[in-house]
């Protein structure tokens, strides 16, 4: 059974149809890359998975379990899901350890002492142990994006989502967010990425999804999308992405 | 006329800067005539003595008005406390899915922010008539908490509210993702960054409430109940002199001056985290 599948999943915003029916799977374990150009619905679609944007036809399954459905437990179904957004969004208000616990106590009920020796195993993952009594508005945006890391880890999550984690990074700091990434794709985590960062895309993916206008163009192993696409819009993509100076010839 | 002619035109005339040196002069001078009309006219030895007459300061202090001082606390504290716990309750049924709790509070908001406070301290001096048998715990704070804290709580709803609207939406996106209940994600995320982004209006409600608490005297308590204005008004009406209502008023801006300053302060700070 696949841990994430996804039937025929249609989103619009108003009169603008975001996504035009999705059928898509991520297997246990996967890394999965999700490219193509703004406004092509990636980040949409990695919104519909733990539900934060509610897809107006579809279902959505997470470990076989329809979190579409009204009557399914969609806290319970989250918990499992890891979330990492562009913008970090970590708690101002609270420490970086506290970021780390306030699910946990909160949502799993676990103890104190427990939560706070979870989200420290999880910091010093991410190479932040020395930071946590710090405030997220001490931090740089790298290190703000790690702690969000370490957040949705604390939850033990079966997978994790990550909405354009480096988007809003100066590029200098891109590179420890990536290295985190990398490192977590080494231990086995099921991750689903939406990214403009096609080095990393082609080193971790197993595989890579293209997607143009909301829907999938074409997918499969990074060499084959990323190295020798088949379609002409995922060419048209990489060319600009890759080689972003380059002027098209006028016939 | 030709264009030099214009420019000789414009400089018989006053530049701008001398045009502002006359109007600070002629305002400077208005202010020396009535300065030296006041100082020559005015009975000073008269408003001395009504106002601000020592023996009577003395004797404000003796006969009770640190008691008076006290009660303004406490009556402004305890309504504080009300107005917050219902102006909270409020912000939330106005942001509420459900409809009716949505109109409930909105009407709730547009009455008593319409209404003058004095007419609500009007109504609960009736009450007693109205409902002889209707008893309000803790007399007279009860009365006196009640009365202020649900003309407080409509003022502080509006405030609240605007700092629950204030918190951008991915910090609720990342609560909800976290596997928090709304109610949770509410408690936890929400509520605690409103409170800090509407501290400083806050504390400006609170000022208006020291204010307000003066309203008091309407409901009609007994002399061991006066707070500042009702303890300074009676003592003024016995001795026939204003200086007891001066030094209430003197209490007032005691709590109101460091209120203003926490304020000020909280807004720099506020303004320095963004």
């Amino acid at each position: 059974m696949a841990l994430v599948e996804i039937k025929n999943l249609h989103k619009s915003f108003g009169s603008n149809h975001v996504l035009r029916g999705i059928d898509f799977t991520v297997e246990q374990g996967e890394v999965v890359c999700v490219i193509g150009p703004s406004g092509s619905g990636k980040s949409t679609l990695l919104r519909c998975v733990n539900l934060l944007e509610v897809p107006e036809v579809g279902e959505v399954f997470v470990r076989g379990e329809d979190i579409t459905d009204r009557d399914c437990h969609l806290d319970a179904a989250r918990q499992q899901i890891g979330m990492v957004f562009q913008q970090f969004n970590l708690f101002p208000h609270l420490s970086v350890l506290a970021n780390c616990t306030v699910a946990q106590t909160s949502v799993l009920k676990r103890g104190k002492a427990e939560a706070e020796q979870i989200a420290r195993a999880n910091l010093d993952r991410v190479g932040l142990n020395e930071k946590v009594t710090a405030y997220p508005m001490q931090l740089s945006g790298g290190q703000q994006q790690r702690v969000a890391i370490a957040r949705a880890l604390s939850m033990d999550p079966a997978l994790m989502l990550f909405d354009e984690p480096t988007s809003a990074l100066d590029p200098e700091l891109v590179g420890d967010v990536l290295t985190v990434m990398r490192k977590l794709a080494l231990d086995g985590m099921t991750m689903l990425v939406v990214t403009h960062e096609m080095a990393f895309a082609r080193e971790v993916a197993d595989r890579v999804v293209f997607m143009d206008a909301g829907v999938i163009v074409e997918q499969g192993p990074p060499a084959e999308v990323i190295g020798n696409p088949k379609e002409e819009r995922t060419r048209t993509f990489l060319r600009r992405v890759l080689d972003p100076t380059h002027v098209e010839p006028t016939p | 006329m030709t264009v030099s002619d214009a420019v000789v035109e414009k400089r018989r005339g006053l530049s701008p800067r001398q045009r502002a040196q006359r109007s600070r002069g002629i305002q400077y001078a208005v202010l020396i005539v009535i300065v030296v009309v006041a100082a020559f006219t005015a009975n000073w030895g008269q408003i001395a003595s009504v106002f601000f007459k020592p023996e009577f300061v003395k004797s404000a202090f003796t006969s009770g008005l640190p008691g008076a001082f006290l009660k303004t606390i406490e009556y402004t504290a305890g309504a504080f406390v009300i107005g917050l716990l219902g102006g909270t309750l409020l912000a939330l049924m106005r942001l509420s899915r459900v409809a009716p709790y949505r109109w409930f509070a909105t009407a709730y908001i547009e009455f008593f922010r319409g209404l003058p406070a004095i007419v609500v301290f009007v109504a609960f001096s009736l009450l007693p008539l109205a409902f002889a048998d209707l008893v309000i715990p803790l007399d007279p704070y009860g009365t006196v908490w009640l009365a202020l804290g649900i003309v407080a709580a409509a003022y502080m709803a509006e405030v609240i509210r605007a700092g629950i609207q204030a918190v951008p939406k991915g910090q609720i996106e990342a609560a909800r993702s976290l596997g928090m209940p709304a109610g949770v994600a509410t408690r936890k995320i929400v509520l605690p960054q409103a409170f800090r982004i509407v501290l400083p209006p806050l504390a400006n409600d609170l000022i208006l409430l020291v204010k307000d608490s003066s309203l008091v005297f309407i409901i009609g308590t007994s002399a061991a109940a006066y707070e500042l204005t009702g303890f300074g008004r009676d003592l003024a009406n016995t001795e026939s002199n204003l200086t007891p209502l001066v030094t209430a008023g003197f209490c007032y801006l005691v709590i109101t001056l460091p209120l203003g300053l926490l304020v000020r302060w909280l807004e720099a700070k506020a303004a320095r985290a963004h």
